[in-house]
């Protein structure tokens, strides 16, 4: 089956109902998708599938096909989509395990708010654990590359 | 500047050319510290004349600094605290430091990252060092130039004759430093604390960029060339052991290559691993589908009654009898029976998973005469000894990389997971990597302990307490490691019991038995988190009891100014392993933090119906922190965070904002610790992910968090730890001056509703 990952062509031939983390890790050695709870419960693993946030953890491969899965490694060129600058000005990260999932799925609630509120934050950050606790840093980076966007 | 992302630029580069083909193979190690530099040039030819002025700083012909950090990276970042340190005694531009990152070694002395000291026992030392490649710097300058070398200084990479204003870089120098003999770094001199250009300030995470990029490596990112993946089925009651395995099925699951059991766990439980059977598969997937395929009858062993439901009682009942004396001052019975009013109330706090981000994970590389470990380890050396002892092996022929850790708060502490990865290896024949799935880290891990307690206090007839009579039972970490063990030890003693700080003429601290039945570890403040979430529970109990503001009453407990002296009282404190006189149990200290929290929450401000604060102080790893939680409790028993509000002090502080994180991330670590519990029935828990062990969400967590920092020139405490303690109990003690509802009882759960 066809599909792109980060803009590129890949062809895979494996098992249909491995979670695409395990390709994107294991095949692509695009680690920095993360293993986190493997039932879609924190959301770690999470990538764009077209346009969506998806769990790879849970997501089987051939709901990939001929789509288009873009992660942390392809948000952006040079590190320099407004979120990631936002993380970096707060300091956001401490441990950053949790955080390319965080970053991930922040950058669709801005595609689908443009200026998200406190409410609008904890509704779509909440599959997200970090257990460093750095919430109230995520809150402030969403809203500062809200800000930037605009 | 930093070894995991350039690191990964060279895969990166590896990628490129190699990409296209299906089933690519990784041909190289992706390691922090491994890959000094992108360049692979430059590095070979700086290492010809590299300089390394002791263990922890090396400078090559192009004046690139490389600082080693010897502790673990897990969050706190420590990576970039330690550089920080080094740069400035080393007068070094901070553009122009890397940071590599030690394996296991005695040679760097502790490198056991727990107990919240990676600066407080690394600050003097790394100054040092920082200070002493400058002075050879400097002689190396005033050497070449002719000139004595007291008329030279470093300042930002290079060195000054100051009468001429001659300069050299420090790449410059790095040739004729090296023939300079090192000097005695406790007799190099350091810089006055005014002229500290890095200390004290916040600087960016050397580790940033990597990680906001997905390119920074961590225990589960490794991939060794012919690497294979292991997942373990461990037993699940601890000290259980494999009574039937059929594996047919579960080799033929497509890529997996073997089965194997891993030898059964003889007691104590140490760092040994746990037991169990592996799979091993040529991927993570086929690993995962292979395991679910096993057949195993269990003998759950010595273990498989334990029920935590009928555990609980039993401690709590405990509780309430007498115990061992571990500190008994005047005579708490007579006070008791004298007293206007007695006030009695027992405590609760269940297991804990630490539950790191990234769970525990670690790959291993055996031979005949060697093992090689990459892991998120907190404890390089301790994996290597446990390796080495697993193997048959002379700690020499063990090295161990760390890797960047998914969090770690104790659970990393343990190297259980890298003995399991040496093990498989070595039966497999091929590097292994272990990797603990989230249901592994929940029912095998190693458990904060259960705890009860039971304080009873006498007030006198103005509501001033007279007397404290106070009993903890828990099974204790020392059981892990002597078997059979149900006494507290000295440490967990230590832990915000046998210091407690109130001004009580009577008090009687007591120790009850308990046994242990799983693994029992260190969980983030360890101890510290059911001592303070009892006692400072209690001192706003006893604040209601006696008709006292909360705030006003804990000052009161806490009393005068004074340095508490327990060495006086005969009682073993062993102050978390630092002087008494260096760092006193100082009660002003501790009431000052209360001061501050209270006033930047604006303490006696009216809030609204349903709102209420509470307040919690504790003093834990050196250092002093207050915390003030606001909640509303709805009538439906919601309950939110709108503010809370910490204050500080840590002695000396090299980076501000880290600090801060600390106590931000701490105190939803102990928000986490109020909402989640491991229970266990037949031996075996019963929580697996997180829709059953609850941690706090964005959704729980605070709206807003502030944090004081106290100014000090006192010597560094801990930060990583300290926050955590004063959480739960600040937040029971908000609730209860919000809905009238007293929490004695972790977790939370249902208990607001109705």
């Amino acid at each position: 089956m066809k599909l792109k990952v980060n803009g590129k062509n890949h062809n895979f031939r494996g098992d249909p109902a491995m979670p695409i983390l395990w390709y994107l890790r294991d095949e692509l050695a695009l680690t920095g998708t993360k293993f986190g709870c493997g039932a879609a419960l924190c959301g770690a693993c999470t990538v764009h599938l077209d346009k969506q946030a998806v769990r790879a953890c849970i997501t089987p491969m051939s709901v990939a096909e001929g789509r288009a899965i873009t992660t942390i490694e392809g948000l952006s060129e040079n590190g320099d989509h407004p979120l990631q600058k936002a993380w970096a000005q707060h300091n956001v990260p401490q441990c950053g395990y949790c955080q390319s999932g965080q970053i991930m799925q922040a950058a669709v609630l801005l595609q689908n708010n443009s200026a998200p509120g406190d409410d609008d934050i904890d509704t779509a950050m909440a599959g997200n654990i970090c257990r460093c606790g750095t919430y109230t840093r995520i809150r402030a980076a969403i809203k500062t590359a809200a800000e930037a966007k605009s | 500047m930093n070894g995991p992302a350039t690191a990964t630029l060279k895969r990166r580069d590896f990628l490129k050319t190699a990409a296209g083909g299906a089933g690519l193979v990784i041909g190289v190690q992706l390691l922090p510290g491994c890959a000094v530099s992108g360049d692979g040039n430059a590095a070979a030819a700086a290492a010809e004349t590299s300089w390394s002025p002791g263990l922890f700083v090396a400078i090559d012909s192009t004046g690139k600094v490389s600082v080693t950090c010897h502790r673990s990276e897990m969050g706190q970042q420590i990576r970039t605290s330690l550089a920080q340190i080094i740069a400035d005694e080393l007068e070094a531009d901070w553009d122009k430091v890397v940071v590599v990152q030690a394996s296991g070694d005695p040679k760097y002395g502790d490198q056991n990252t727990d107990g919240s000291r990676s600066v407080r026992r690394n600050l003097t030392r790394l100054r040092q060092a920082g200070a002493s490649a400058r002075r050879m710097l400097e002689q190396a300058a005033a050497r070449q130039w002719q000139v004595p070398a007291g008329e030279c200084y470093a300042e930002l990479h290079q060195v000054i004759h100051r009468p001429s204003g001659r300069r050299l870089g420090y790449g410059e120098l790095v040739r004729a430093a090296a023939q300079l003999p090192l000097p005695d770094p406790t007799e190099v001199p350091l810089k006055a604390r005014k002229d500290w250009r890095y200390i004290g300030r916040q600087q960016p995470s050397v580790d940033l960029p990597a990680v906001l990029t997905g390119r920074a490596v961590y225990g589960y990112d490794v991939q060794l060339p012919g690497m294979k993946v292991a997942v373990i089925e461990r037993p699940p009651a601890l000290f259980g052991k494999v009574k039937k395995l059929d594996d047919s099925a579960a080799l033929k699951v497509s890529g997996v290559e073997q089965v194997i059991e891993l030898p059964v766990l003889e007691p104590p439980a140490a760092f040994k691993a746990l037991g169990g059977v592996a799979v091993i598969a040529s991927n993570s997937w086929a690993a995962i589908q292979g395991r679910r395929a096993l057949n195993i009858d269990w003998d759950a062993g010595a273990n498989a009654a334990y029920d935590s439901e009928a555990y609980a009682r039993q401690l709590l009942e405990a509780a309430h009898k007498p115990g061992r004396a571990v500190r008994n001052q005047g005579d708490v019975e007579r006070a008791l029976s004298g007293a206007a009013q007695r006030v009695k109330a027992e405590y609760y706090v269940p297991h804990l998973s630490q539950a790191p981000m990234e769970p525990p994970c670690a790959t291993a590389r055996v031979s005949a005469t060697a093992a090689e470990i990459w892991a998120c380890t907190q404890t390089p050396q301790a994996t290597r000894r446990s390796v080495a002892a697993a193997l048959g092996f002379e700690e020499q022929q063990v090295t161990v990389h760390v890797t960047m850790l998914g969090g770690g708060f104790g659970r990393k502490s343990k190297p259980d997971f890298s003995v399991e990865a040496a093990l498989v290896a070595r039966a497999a024949g091929a590097p292994v990597k272990v990797m603990w799935t989230r249901e592994d880290d929940i029912r095998n891990g190693y458990y904060h302990s259960v705890s009860a307690q039971c304080i009873e206090a006498g007030q006198d007839r103005n509501g001033k307490t007279v007397a404290w009579k106070h009993c903890t039972v828990f099974p204790s970490i020392s059981a892990t490691f002597a078997h059979g063990t149900k006494s507290g030890s000295a440490g967990e003693m230590r832990m915000g019991f046998v210091d407690n700080p109130f001004d009580i003429a009577n008090m009687r601290l007591e120790n009850g038995e308990a046994e242990a039945h799983l693994r029992i570890g260190w969980l983030r403040a360890v101890a510290n988190v059911y001592h303070a979430f009892a006692t400072q529970s209690f001192a706003s109990e006893l604040a209601a009891a006696a008709g006292r503001d909360p705030k006003d009453y804990l000052l009161e407990l806490i009393g005068e100014p004074r340095i508490i002296d327990l060495a006086a009282q005969g009682v073993e404190y062993d102050n978390y392993g630092d002087p008494i006189e260096t760092y006193p149990i100082d009660t002003g200290r501790l009431a000052n933090v209360v001061n501050i929290a209270a006033e930047r929450a604006d303490w006696s401000r009216p809030r609204p119906k349903g709102h209420g604060l509470g307040i919690a102080v504790h003093r834990s790893f050196l250092s002093y922190v207050a915390t003030v939680v606001e909640v509303s409790v709805s009538p439906e028993g919601q309950l939110r965070i709108p503010a809370i509000y910490v204050a500080i002090d840590a002695g000396t502080v090299v980076n501000p904002d880290h600090v801060r994180a600390q106590c931000e991330g701490g105190s939803v670590y102990g928000l986490s610790c109020a909402l989640g519990q491991i229970t266990a029935k037949n031996g075996a828990v019963v929580e697996g992910n997180f829709d059953d062990f609850l941690v706090a969400r964005i959704n729980d967590a605070p709206a807003k968090i502030d944090v004081h920092i106290v100014a000090s020139d006192a010597p560094p405490g801990g930060v990583g730890e300290p926050p955590t303690p004063p959480f739960a109990p600040a937040l029971c003690n908000a609730i209860y001056a919000a809905s009238g509802k007293r929490i004695r009882k972790l977790p939370i759960g249902g208990q607001l509703r109705g």
